[in-house]
């Protein structure tokens, strides 16, 4: 067999045959970060300050300096995120393999299940019954939870009530099911978190955390165009910013969906 | 007892014609009076070697700073910075230092220009109590100072603005013979009375008109001016106080009361022998103010005085002859200036205008520096003619 | 009688707005303690420490005993109105476009007579109470009240151009989410703000008190984040030319000094919110506001800040927050020189510990957030700069004069 044939390869994202999707959120100061009690380390939401804007501060040019935390906006989470995943190898994003970056996704769509229920949480018999139509999942595939959560703003996005953060994902054993089962390359949510909002009170608290990143397995969170995607067959390009000890990164989440000339 | 100022004398009154406005500096105006007294005296200026000094736009420069802009080498210098009291103060230092021998021709002169801004600008710098106290508070300038003091008064003597209306009106009166004065127009009582307000109760016509202008005369021995053969003036008596009743809550009286009877003992005359009186007129409350400190009245009758007198050159009370500040303008410090070199004019029989008849003896008055809520200065002379 | 104020009309677009100009602000050194006395809504003149005369206009010597000791005390402000002017013409372009202004001769009966600005319900002869105040310049003057407070005495223009009274005036409160945000809201409401601008930040985040502060009169909710610039400059521009008053808000309280706080993100919190905010404020609202100042009855008046009296001193125990507010006290102080050329204050209200969850711990006496909000409300119709709100702010305030050193080891101990 010859080495594949990249020419074609951009070939056909050129002419479409290869359709690139977005599955990034704009970076924007009001893009809800995740909440944690106000006594604790909070995550910075993204800022921008102007360095220059072809003025006195700089005549001819344009730009900004940024800040934001790790995980701020669509963003990857590194298994170095998690106590569970503090001590593997090449658990942070700028040691991580750069092959691991790219990987085929899974895509279950529990939207309907979620706009019934908020904390809707995807189950093992969810899983299985997903195979059941598009076979099973092929081990280090991305598994993306489509809920369409993206399509809802603000309040909404976020439904803070008084007891916390209300948004599906993954019970406990639907995450060591998917690890230990279907060596899962990771998971992403469009939800502020891979877990569900009420994971705290989880056994343990957020599986979908300590499981993954316990097993060296990542996270993409606040995705959105997942209705975009077909269940199977399209490739992520998910590659986190080369932090030094990072523990995640904002990034741009790409898929490649292979369209179907019907 | 004080000393008699026996044997010196006032000569060669000089008026420099006002200007409303001018273009010309405070140097220029000095430099053309200092000019006409030495000719006025048949001198050389290499003679003057007494300078006194009054002006509040010649800065950066003070008399010094003029012996070398005018040429001149004095050996007696001195500057008076006390506007309306001016006048009266240079000339009894003048007079003492000519009577010491210290100098022998001592010109005394006061001038200013007025240019478009300059007056608005002095105003708020004129004193430290001025910019702390009194600028803020509506800036209104000496204008609503003399207001309050004028209300003030009005309650107290029951004084009316028809009083002060005679007094500005009999000051316009003799004005319109006197040629140098710049209100050229008569003024009844209805046009006073019908007057803008500026800062009740003081309206237009209580107001002077600030102007460029230089007023000067010469201080000698008499038998110096006798061989110069020009005429000349004694000098009877002076009196000087600053600050005088700071007790006092309000302005309702000045230094002069606190030296009346010396003033007089001096020059060993009374108030009935003076045959006119050339008081500081900022405003016509101070005239009237003056005619009581002075002794012609009795304080709080300043009011009736002024109903039984015409106020006029011709009448009986002559005052402020030339029409006073009220009517020929003020020339910034050359103001405290103008009424004694009227009253020279007028005991030498040297008038330009309104003459007062048989004029032996006359009274100048001088009043000025209102830094906070009150005129600061105050000072008077008696002159009498026949010097030389 | 003062009529009372009328809600200002719609401003006429085709109308130039009047350029603030100020009032000669110029005085000697030893004047400044009147502007000291009327920063805090005080009435203080020199009193003579060796014959006890009481001085004005201030002087280097005393005019009774030539002494040198001239300190600036409480004095008995009553005395009585001497003699009034209506001036009608003034050299002075501020006062010109004023005309006619009032002012009297006002002699204390502490002593000196003092010439005054004049209430327009106060005539001549009658009683009279002085209050110095800061004018637009940002000096000390004086101004003269009738013995007893009359109706409507606020709508007063001589007075009015002396205060930040928020009647008929739209106030921006920058952060909604806090008490003390709230409390304003209401205060300045009763007040007679004509509208309430509340700033609230992340509004996906809901938060105690919103649905009362949402019933407030004329109170409307502005997304604005004082941690972001953009937030900032997006509300500013919505907003700016029609906030006459601005009240900053914003807190970000924790414990702790410098070293077990671990790493900076806490401290960058802290200074985002507050001195960053304060920052972003200013450079947001600031042009607009110091160009309105002299724009009619609603004319810009005043910026605020809250600050925590500990930004005069550091409180160990609140450390890193002390030295916060400190960094916030000292923009204050350049803001208020910025702001005075358009003749519009900064008013800082110094608090201590208040009733609210991050001052659980310390123990009473605390602020209630009302309290606050009331004190600034009052200050700002009385036109203070500088006002200490509740026992401890005081107290601080006191010892601090006393020594600072002292102060400095009490309350590190
Ligand atoms: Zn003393």
């Amino acid at each position: 067999m010859g080495a594949p044939d990249l020419l074609a390869f951009a070939g056909a994202v050129a002419a479409g045959d290869i359709e690139v999707v977005d599955l990034t959120h704009t970076l924007s100061p009001d893009f809800p970060t995740i909440v944690m009690p106000p006594e604790l380390g909070q995550c910075a939401p993204f800022r921008m300050e102007e360095v220059s804007r072809y003025d006195e501060r700089g005549s001819a040019w344009y730009w900004n300096n940024i800040s934001m935390g790790e995980h701020t906006g669509t963003h990857f989470d590194a298994p170095v995120h998690w106590i569970s995943g503090k001590d593997l190898a090449n658990n942070s994003v700028d040691t991580i393999p750069a092959a691991n970056f790219i990987a085929p996704a899974a895509v279950i769509d529990i939207s309907r299940q979620s706009a019934a229920n908020a904390d809707y949480e995807l189950t093992v018999a969810d899983v299985t019954a997903w195979e059941k139509q598009h076979g099973r999942i092929p081990p280090r595939s991305w598994v993306l939870l489509r809920t369409d959560w993206s399509k809802k703003i603000g309040r909404d996005y976020v439904n803070m009530r008084e007891d916390g953060q209300h948004t599906p994902g993954p019970c406990p054993e639907v995450v060591r099911f998917l690890v230990e089962e279907r060596d899962l390359h990771g998971l992403g949510t469009e939800t502020i978190g891979t877990d569900a909002g009420q994971a705290f009170h989880f056994n343990p608290p957020y599986p979908a955390h300590y499981y993954m990143h316990g097993k060296g397995r990542y996270g993409l969170q606040c995705l959105a165009n997942l209705d975009l995607l077909p269940p199977t067959g399209a490739v992520i390009v998910a590659a986190p910013l080369k932090i030094r000890r990072g523990s995640g990164s904002p990034l741009r989440v790409l898929a490649l969906v292979p369209r179907s000339h019907a | 007892m004080r000393q008699p100022y026996d044997g010196i004398v006032i000569a060669a009154p000089v008026t420099i014609p006002y200007r409303r406005y001018s273009t010309n500096t405070a140097h220029w105006w000095v430099g053309r009076a200092v000019r006409e007294v030495v000719q006025r005296a048949g001198l050389r200026s290499s003679d003057i070697d007494g300078l006194s000094l009054s002006s509040f736009t010649v800065g950066p420069d003070t008399a010094i700073g003029l012996t070398q802009h005018l040429g001149l080498s004095p050996r007696w210098l001195d500057h008076v910075p006390l506007g309306g009291a001016s006048g009266v103060v240079a000339l009894r230092r003048a007079a003492r230092a000519v009577q010491c021998g210290d100098a022998e021709f001592v010109v005394c002169v006061a001038g200013d220009t007025n240019q478009v801004d300059s007056f608005r600008r002095m105003l708020s710098t004129f004193s430290r109590f001025a910019q702390d106290a009194v600028y803020p508070y509506g800036s209104g300038g000496p204008n609503s100072g003399f207001a309050l003091i004028t209300r003030n008064y009005m309650k107290h003597y029951g004084a009316t603005r028809e009083d002060f209306g005679k007094i500005c009106v009999a000051q316009r009166d003799n004005a319109l013979k006197f040629p140098h004065a710049l209100m050229k127009k008569p003024l009844t009582l209805d046009e006073y009375l019908g007057a803008r307000a500026i800062s009740d109760p003081i309206h237009l016509f209580d107001c002077v008109m600030p102007c460029a202008g230089a007023e000067a005369f010469l201080v000698c021995r008499e038998d110096v001016a006798k061989g110069q053969g020009i005429p000349a003036a004694r000098l009877l008596a002076t009196i000087e106080r600053h600050n005088a009743f700071p007790d006092d809550p309000i302005q309702y009286r000045g230094g002069w009361a606190m030296d009346l009877p010396e003033f007089y003992a001096m020059a060993g005359v009374t108030a009935d022998d003076v045959d006119f009186v050339q008081t500081y007129d900022d405003y016509p409350v101070i005239c009237m103010m003056q005619m009581e400190d002075l002794g012609f009245c009795a304080k709080g009758e300043g009011p009736d005085f002024v109903r039984s007198h015409t106020l006029t050159a011709d009448g009986s009370f002559p005052h402020n002859t030339s029409g006073g500040q009220l009517s020929v303008g003020q020339a910034g410090a050359a103001g405290g200036f103008l009424g004694l070199v009227e009253a020279v004019r007028q005991v030498t029989g040297e008038s330009l205008g309104a003459a007062v008849p048989d004029a032996k003896i006359g009274l100048v008055s001088g009043f000025g520096m209102i830094t906070y809520d009150r005129g600061l200065a105050s000072g008077a002379a008696l002159l009498a003619g026949g010097g030389a | 009688m003062t009529r009372p104020l009328q809600r200002p009309k719609r401003k006429d677009p085709l109308k130039k707005t009047r350029v603030p100009l100020l009032p000669q602000g110029v005085r000697s050194r030893t004047a400044l303690g009147l502007t000291a006395a009327a920063a805090e809504g005080r009435f203080r003149l020199q009193v003579c420490a060796d014959c006890a005369a009481v001085i004005y206009p201030p002087r280097d010597a005393c005019p009774r005993c030539l002494s040198a000791r001239l300190p600036f005390r409480d004095v008995d402000n009553r005395g009585t109105l001497l003699a009034e002017t209506t001036i009608r013409t003034s050299t002075d372009v501020y006062f010109r476009e004023r005309m006619p202004w009032r002012i009297g001769t006002v002699q204390l009966d502490a002593g000196p007579s003092i010439v005054a600005h004049l209430h327009g319900d106060l005539r001549e002869g009658e009683r009279t109470r002085l209050q110095l105040k800061i004018d637009k310049s940002g000096q000390a003057i004086a101004m003269a009240l009738p013995a007893e407070d009359t109706p409507n005495m606020a709508d007063d223009p001589q007075w009015r151009e002396l205060t930040c009274d928020p009647k008929f005036r739209r106030v921006l409160i920058t952060d909604g989410r806090t008490a003390v945000g709230q409390a304003l809201a209401e205060a300045v409401s009763e007040a007679g703000a004509s509208v309430i601008f509340v700033g609230v930040a992340d509004p996906w985040k809901p938060f105690p008190g919103e649905g009362r502060l949402r019933k407030i009169e004329r109170v409307e909710i502005v997304a604005l984040d004082l941690t972001d610039t953009i937030s900032v400059n997006e509300c500013a521009g919505e907003f700016a030319p029609r906030v006459d008053i601005l009240i900053n808000t914003a807190e970000y309280v924790r414990t702790g000094g410098l070293i077990d706080r671990k790493g900076l993100t806490v401290a960058r919190e802290e200074l985002e919110m507050r001195y960053f905010g304060l920052t972003r404020l200013a450079q947001a609202f600031g042009p607009v506001l110091r160009a309105r100042g002299a724009d009619g009855v609603n004319s810009a008046a005043a910026f605020v800040n809250l600050l925590s009296v500990y930004a005069l001193v550091n409180w160990p125990a609140y450390g890193a927050f002390s030295a916060t507010e400190a960094a916030c006290l000292s923009a204050a102080q350049s803001l208020r020189a910025e702001l005075r050329q358009g003749g519009v204050k900064v008013l800082n209200a110094f608090f201590g510990p208040l009733e609210t969850e991050w001052y659980q711990a310390v123990p009473p006496p605390k602020v209630a957030p009302s309290a606050l909000a009331r004190a600034v409300v009052r200050a700002l119709q009385q036109g203070l700069e500088d006002v200490f709100v509740g026992d401890i702010a005081e107290d601080i305030r006191a010892r601090l004069a006393v020594d600072p050193k002292a102060l400095e080891r009490e309350l590190g101990s």
